[in-house]
């Protein structure tokens, strides 16, 4: 067991340091332009000098380094030191890229991948239907083959981000004869085409970050699929795995306890300031155990990875227990403001450490990680049946 | 970066899960909890013979002259597998004289703690109170350090059993008194784990050694004793999680194994999720007592609030999930549910070392 970093590594992270310190944050006339391009300049800097887009071969805008979950990790905490500008987040570069990698088609890397790891063309993805949530597989949205086009009617939901995508990566039933998982098709959509309309769905904490969508005879080009017909449900499989890692984020999970310090410092609870009180101060410490058992959890995975060995079961309880670590600070956030929940807060979702009435807003939000990518109770599922060897859920089973 | 334990660590580990496998399965378990001996002889010559007297012992006193780390994974197996025998005491008299003996101190009793010539064991509590800090922290000890001791400790592990005691004295002191000296009186406690049964010690004028260094070192004893005390509780906690998942797989009722109902399933999702994250807590906290000095009073503190009460939880969940045959007394579930007890309120239960821990962040 050793956490130090080897001396190559140290040698890369101080690469890395200047690197940072020569570019970020701008200097003179770099400063005269919007926040945006400083970023978009920013990062082709770092994709031409190997730190970002590692994993996406040059000829598609990326830096095509060798895999190195070691060298990547040192990026993302000398990045996150200097608070300079990371990957482009959103599904499309965390989801449909490493898709299309995988399993797309020549023409469709040339023409999306490098676009989208910039930031220049946004995405989002079409999964859910009304009747098709946690049975996914069972999805009705239709798509047929007419002359050259992909012809699509149907419905989806809980669409995040639809509203401003340009572009959409949508499973289709293609085969209406098969059995379900074999039914479906990935395709990829243009959000202008006509006959789509996009309705925002108001959330419980008032703002509307995902949509309904509908699809009235959209047609794509028959050659925007990624992989086979039928094969659609795999192809996404290689998505979700990605999505799981990005909300399981351990150094989320971090900030919330620094947060919560601050609230306890400002408010009062029993005629003390709340760090005072004996309480509040015994559920910070416990939820500090959970969370710095998540953070080395993550040290573990980074391991294994390193290693290229499979994780096991950590891999898997990964987003639950980064979602019971949220819910656990969103109910301490909430007793700490006392009369102040009564207020309600500002929608928008902050940068950075939660603040004051934020805490309301993500006494709500918390509960949307819990359902976001695979269900708290799907999760549960999944740790019971792979993880424990549980029997698989009967109905489920029947229902292939 | 390497966030793993070695080869010769998981051979350590399997080692000792062979020998617990052969030597002490659950019948044996269940017959020593049943019976009333402190201490079986057989069982902890054997463990000895496995080198596990001395583990963290430097080899130049005749130990392994490995890490607390390693001394750790021994411990997580012997929670999971509840091996009665003096583990914790032995090793936590080994560590006090290593870290707080003079030269001749360390020379005169390792050697022979690691061969298991002494057997060793530690006298820190005071006396029960109702918040449960109980007079276990370095800084409450009352008892008057000097050539000779008088006063009452309690919770002695394996104690009516030990040859040489580690009494914590007033100061943050440590002395050793030996069993047979004048005034010294060793009488069981009635403990709750009948595999670690524990002794209440009486002392009159009872001549003793104090060790040499105070304070600071004793410091890092307590620190060393959270670890194996979470580490123990993370095996223990495992342990429950599969003893459940086991009874789910083979239990049957209205016609599958009730694994089938997701309920159950849920349940079992959750304790594994609640226990599995906290192998990385203990292997920090054991890592950081071993290579990161200025983490390891709160990695150490963090860890045994943590997974011992979450150990406590499991052990509850686990008679639930085991139903009715989780309630009696010949089921294994209760054997770890009051070893889940002992870790729990050993040096100090939860609150405590979490009220400790907000005073180190400056709260």
């Amino acid at each position: 067991m050793d956490l130090s970093y080897s001396e190559q590594y140290e040698a890369y992270r101080a690469e890395v340091a200047s690197f940072l310190a020569a570019n970020w944050p701008p200097q003179g006339a770099e400063q005269e332009v919007s926040q945006v391009e400083q970023a978009s300049r920013f990062r082709a800097k770092a994709i031409e000098a190997g730190y970002l887009a590692r994993a996406i071969p040059k000829r598609y805008g990326g830096s095509e380094q060798d895999a190195d979950v070691l060298k990547a990790q040192i990026i993302r905490e000398e990045f996150a030191r200097a608070h300079a500008p990371g990957e482009v987040a959103g599904i499309g570069p965390g989801m449909l890229v490493p898709t299309l990698l995988e399993r797309g088609e020549e023409w469709q890397k040339e023409k999306f991948v490098g676009p989208t790891i910039r930031g220049e063309i946004v995405w989002c993805q079409g999964y859910s239907e009304p009747g098709s949530g946690s049975d996914l597989a069972s999805l009705q949205t239709k798509a047929e083959l007419v002359g050259d086009e992909w012809v699509i009617n149907g419905q989806k939901i809980w669409t995040s981000g639809a509203h401003r995508a340009d572009y959409m990566f949508i499973l289709c039933r293609t085969e209406p004869d098969q059995p379900k998982h074999a039914g479906i098709s990935y395709l990829l959509l243009d959000m202008k085409r006509p006959g789509i309309e996009v309705r925002p769905l108001k959330q419980m904490n008032g703002a509307a970050d995902f949509n309904e969508v509908f699809f009235d005879d959209v047609r794509t080009p028959a050659d925007w699929i990624v992989g086979r017909r039928g094969e659609g449900w795999l192809v996404s499989r290689t998505t979700l795995k990605h999505e799981r890692n990005m909300i399981g984020n351990a150094s989320r999970t971090g900030m919330l306890l620094g947060g919560l310090v601050n609230l306890a410092r400002r408010t009062t609870r029993n005629g003390k300031r709340g760090i005072e009180d004996a309480d509040v101060r015994q559920r910070l410490v416990e939820l500090e155990g959970y969370i710095r058992a998540h953070e080395y959890s993550s040290y573990r995975l980074l391991t294994k990875a390193a290693k290229q060995q499979d994780a096991g079961l950590i891999q898997m309880m990964n987003k639950l227990n980064g979602t019971n670590i949220g819910h656990r600070a969103a109910q301490i956030g909430i007793d700490l403001l006392g009369d102040q929940s009564l207020v309600a807060p500002n929608p928008q979702r902050t940068v950075g450490p939660i603040e004051g009435t934020a805490w309301v807003n993500q006494f709500m939000w918390s509960l949307g990680t819990s359902l976001a990518g695979g269900t708290s109770n799907i999760q549960r599922n999944v740790i019971g049946e792979r993880g424990l060897g549980l029997p698989r859920d009967e109905a489920a089973q029947r229902s292939k | 970066m390497n966030f793993d334990t070695s080869e010769e660590q998981d051979l350590l580990q399997d080692t000792l899960r062979q020998f617990a496998a052969q030597e002490c399965p659950p019948n044996r378990v269940r017959a020593l909890f049943d019976g009333d001996e402190a201490l079986d002889l057989d069982i902890w010559q054997k463990l000895i013979e496995l080198g596990m007297g001395g583990i963290a012992v430097p080899d130049e006193y005749g130990g392994a002259g490995l890490e607390l780390l390693d001394l750790a994974l021994a411990a997580e197996v012997l929670g999971e597998t509840a091996v009665p025998c003096p583990f914790l005491g032995h090793s936590l008299a080994g560590l006090a004289i290593q870290l707080c003996g003079s030269e001749l101190q360390r020379k005169t009793w390792l050697p022979k703690l690691a061969s298991g010539e002494v057997l060793g064991s530690v006298a820190f509590a005071e006396s029960a109170s109702e918040d449960g800090a109980g007079g276990w922290q370095p800084e409450d000890w009352t008892l008057a350090a000097g050539d000779r001791l008088t006063g009452t400790k309690a919770f002695v592990p394996v104690g009516t059993r030990s040859d040489l005691i580690v009494v914590g004295t007033a100061g943050a002191g440590l002395a050793l008194v030996e069993v047979g000296a004048p005034g010294l009186e060793l009488t069981d406690a009635g403990g709750i784990d009948r595999t670690r049964h524990l002794a209440n010690l009486s002392l009159r004028n009872t001549p003793c050694e104090p060790l040499a260094k105070s304070g600071p070192p004793v410091g890092r004893l307590r620190d060393a004793a959270l670890v194996l005390l979470a580490a123990d509780a993370f095996g223990g906690a495992s342990k429950c999680v599969s003893m459940s998942v086991e009874y789910a797989k083979t239990r049957e009722q209205f016609g599958v194994t009730i694994g089938h109902f997701q309920a159950l399933k849920h349940q079992l999702a959750n304790m594994a999720t609640e226990v599995e994250p906290s192998r990385a807590l203990y292997w920090y906290a054991a890592h950081a007592y071993d290579h990161i000095q200025e983490e390891s009073e709160r990695a150490a503190a963090l860890a045994k609030s943590h997974i011992t009460s979450q150990y406590m939880q499991v052990a509850r969940d686990s008679v639930e999930a085991h139903g009715g045959i989780g309630f009696t007394w010949e089921c294994d579930v209760q054997i770890y549910f009051k070893r889940a007890m002992f870790d729990r309120a050993f040096f100090g239960a939860p609150a405590v070392h979490r009220e400790r821990i907000a005073q180190m962040s400056g709260w």
